[in-house]
């Protein structure tokens, strides 16, 4: 038998039918839903008279568009409002589970699914969101859809999809002290570039991806779609196993044990080939940062922005405008910049750890007076365990305040809004112009790079002060 | 949602030469509060071409009148970022059937061709040609055929590719649910076997 990859291993096994010169009719195990891509397509499913083919596999959480402060009162915003009752009523009318605002499960949708176990190795998962890309951490095929995708996954459960091409990137050694799983996907895109990975799925792999926790994976696997990647995955060891199980919707019992024999089978045979390969040394990596308006444009903290002559000519104009909305010169150095705002939170880093090593670093130190921290749970379970940890009390005694659970200024669609001019430090995935508000000036980093920026007001070294 | 049928088109074109054109850019997420897909265009590269006054970026090409076409000629790779569907309502409701780069991000691809728009991608120096031959003459025009599978430009043509199935779609209206729908037994057997 011919040596396969994971993923061919995860596709092949989901293609209902192959269509001659065409795309394949792929089969999605489940469908995650917000309130933003979604009511365009319910309402394009009411129009043609159909029902939801599988309410039971998929799952609805608000989190886009939701405050992070007062949750228990009537959202103001009137079309967020309307947005969020409407995903409601979509999900009452088609039986779909939703995780509502203020319930105990609602949270980003990216951090619900795994940590409720809906996330398993070998499945397939699509989500009207490019960051699903998340849920490749576990070994599954996971990607972001448009809105008339998800139209078609409500209808038939089912979407038609080439098949991408494969490529690998290896990682290996040992991390740095002070360097995290952010660092490491923050250095893969500068290498490859915002669109150096597009019409490809990422297999990650490497004694540096593989000691990563899960938490650390869903980083790496996230970003993926920051290099134009349809996805990235990784394949399940113990480590996954172990995140897994006991999980509310993880198999029990015997299925557990059936399901666990069949996951292992989920690796890269020997020989298999991919169309693009990338080996890359962990030793090599430094806290990174972004200085530019792609999340291709980072740097090691102690670097420098490229000058004129590492640019290629044709590149150079729109580099240039990337500069000039940042209010950065080409050669200049990053390390002792002010900064103004600091976000902890996001589908990429609003987990239990980032939190952990956030309220860690600055444990017993004091927030910066210039510096406006949001700091914001990934999930109403991430804020019950930072409960829990005591972290909201570290977190205070330093002078920062543990906001309410959402996607919050990494997009900017509810009132956590970066003023126009001013720079902020983001845990983030995306550093476009105007993501974190119009005009806004994004640097994206670790939650640890964001703890020193948050303490000192500037950028700082974090290997440095912690 | 049926889709427009797309065979060939003639028009002048509005070039915006710069790379890595987002998502956020095209319609950024402060506009994602409809319910319907309706209206997007309005917002079409909002914080581009309005101050944050709400006045008009004199500079910015969509608010200069010497440039229109239905065809938007952009920068290498166009629409990454963000999967939001509403970039492609955004470009189809301004008015544009055609958008030409060199390198499309693969969401953005997917979201234009299942609203009509047509994604044309050429090589770097057609495109560097697009450019260089608007500037010198606003009204320049493309022809843009979906059955020959060309583009060309001043008697100068390139050809592109579409996959067939999606050609077949634009050039007779179809659309994908349309298509799934009919494979009804096909994906219940397949949810039975598995």
């Amino acid at each position: 038998m011919e040596p396969k990859t994971l993923f061919d291993k995860v596709w092949d096994a989901h293609v209902v039918e192959k269509i001659d010169g065409g795309p394949s009719v792929f089969y999605i195990d489940k469908h995650l839903v917000h309130e933003v891509t979604s009511p365009q397509a319910f309402s394009g499913l009411e129009a043609r008279g159909l029902k939801v083919l599988r309410p039971e596999n998929t799952i609805a959480t608000p989190d886009h568009n939701i405050p992070t402060e007062n949750q228990h009162l009537t959202i103001k915003d009137e079309l967020s409002r309307k947005q969020v009752e409407t995903l409601t009523a979509n999900c009452e009318k088609n039986n779909i589970t939703l995780y509502g605002l203020n319930t105990p499960h609602n949270g980003i949708v990216h951090v619900v699914g795994p940590e409720l176990g809906h996330t398993q190795p070998g499945m397939t998962l699509v989500c009207g969101d490019s960051h699903t890309s998340t849920h490749g951490a576990f070994g599954a095929v996971a990607f972001g859809i448009g809105t008339s995708e998800v139209e078609m996954v409500l209808a038939t459960q089912c979407i038609l999809q080439p098949k991408p091409k494969k490529m690998l990137i290896t990682i290996d050694g040992e991390l740095q002290k002070g360097v995290s799983a952010k660092d490491l996907t923050l250095y893969v895109i500068s290498q490859l570039g915002t669109g150096g990975a597009t019409g490809y799925f990422v297999e990650y792999a490497g004694s540096a991806v593989s000691s990563l926790s899960m938490e650390g994976r869903m980083t790496v696997c996230n970003m993926s779609i920051e290099m134009g990647a349809r996805g990235g995955m990784i394949a399940p060891d113990q480590t996954t196993f172990d995140y897994v199980e006991g999980r509310e919707f993880a198999p029990k019992g015997d299925e557990w044990t059936k399901a666990v024999a069949k996951w292992k089978e989920l690796k890269t045979d020997e020989g298999a080939k991919f169309d693009k390969e990338y080996t890359f040394k962990a030793s090599d990596i430094e806290p990174m940062l972004t200085y530019g308006t792609n999340p291709g444009m980072g740097i090691g903290i102690s670097g420098s922005i490229p000058n004129e002559k590492d640019i290629e000519p044709t590149e150079l104009m729109s580099f240039k405008k990337s500069l000039d909305y940042m209010g950065f010169d080409l050669g200049d150095k990053m390390l002792g910049k002010k900064i103004d705002y600091v976000f902890v939170g996001s589908c990429t880093n609003g987990r239990i750890e980032d939190l952990r090593v956030f309220a860690a670093a600055v444990k017993g130190k004091q927030k910066a007076d210039s510096v406006t921290a949001w700091i914001v749970p990934g999930s109403k379970q991430v804020e019950k365990q930072a409960i829990k940890e005591g972290l909201v009390e570290i977190l205070e005694e330093a002078g920062f305040k543990m906001r309410q659970p959402g996607c919050s200024a990494c997009l900017a669609m509810n009132d956590d809004k970066v003023p126009a001019g001013k720079y902020s430090v983001s845990t983030s995935n995306r550093n476009f112009e105007g993501r974190q508000g119009p005009g806004a000036r994004t640097l994206l980093a670790s939650p640890l790079t964001a703890a020193a920026a948050a303490i000192t007001g500037v950028i700082s070294d974090p290997r440095e002060l912690f | 949602m049926s889709v427009d049928k797309f065979i060939t088109l003639e028009s002048s074109y509005v070039p915006l030469p710069v790379e890595n054109v987002d998502t956020d850019q095209i319609i950024p997420a402060r506009f994602l509060k409809a319910t319907s897909r309706e209206g997007f265009g309005e917002n079409l590269f909002r914080d581009w071409r309005y101050a944050p006054d709400g006045s008009e970026n004199a500079d910015f090409v969509l608010n200069k009148s010497e440039y229109s076409g239905q065809i938007l000629v952009g920068g290498k790779n166009f629409g990454s970022g963000s999967s939001r569907e509403h970039a492609a309502w955004a470009i189809h409701d301004y008015g544009f059937k055609v958008v030409v780069s060199s390198f499309f991000a693969d969401i953005f691809q997917n979201n234009a061709l299942n609203n009509g728009v047509l994604p044309v991608t050429v090589s770097p120096e057609f495109l560097n040609d697009m450019f260089k031959s608007v500037e010198a003459d606003k009204s320049q025009k493309l022809v843009v055929d979906l059955e020959k599978q060309t583009i060309s430009l001043n008697g100068k043509s390139e050809e592109f590719v579409i996959n067939p199935y999606k050609k077949n779609c634009l050039l007779n209206g179809f659309d994908d649910i349309d298509f799934l729908l009919n494979r009804k037994e096909k994906i219940e057997a397949f949810e039975a076997k598995n």
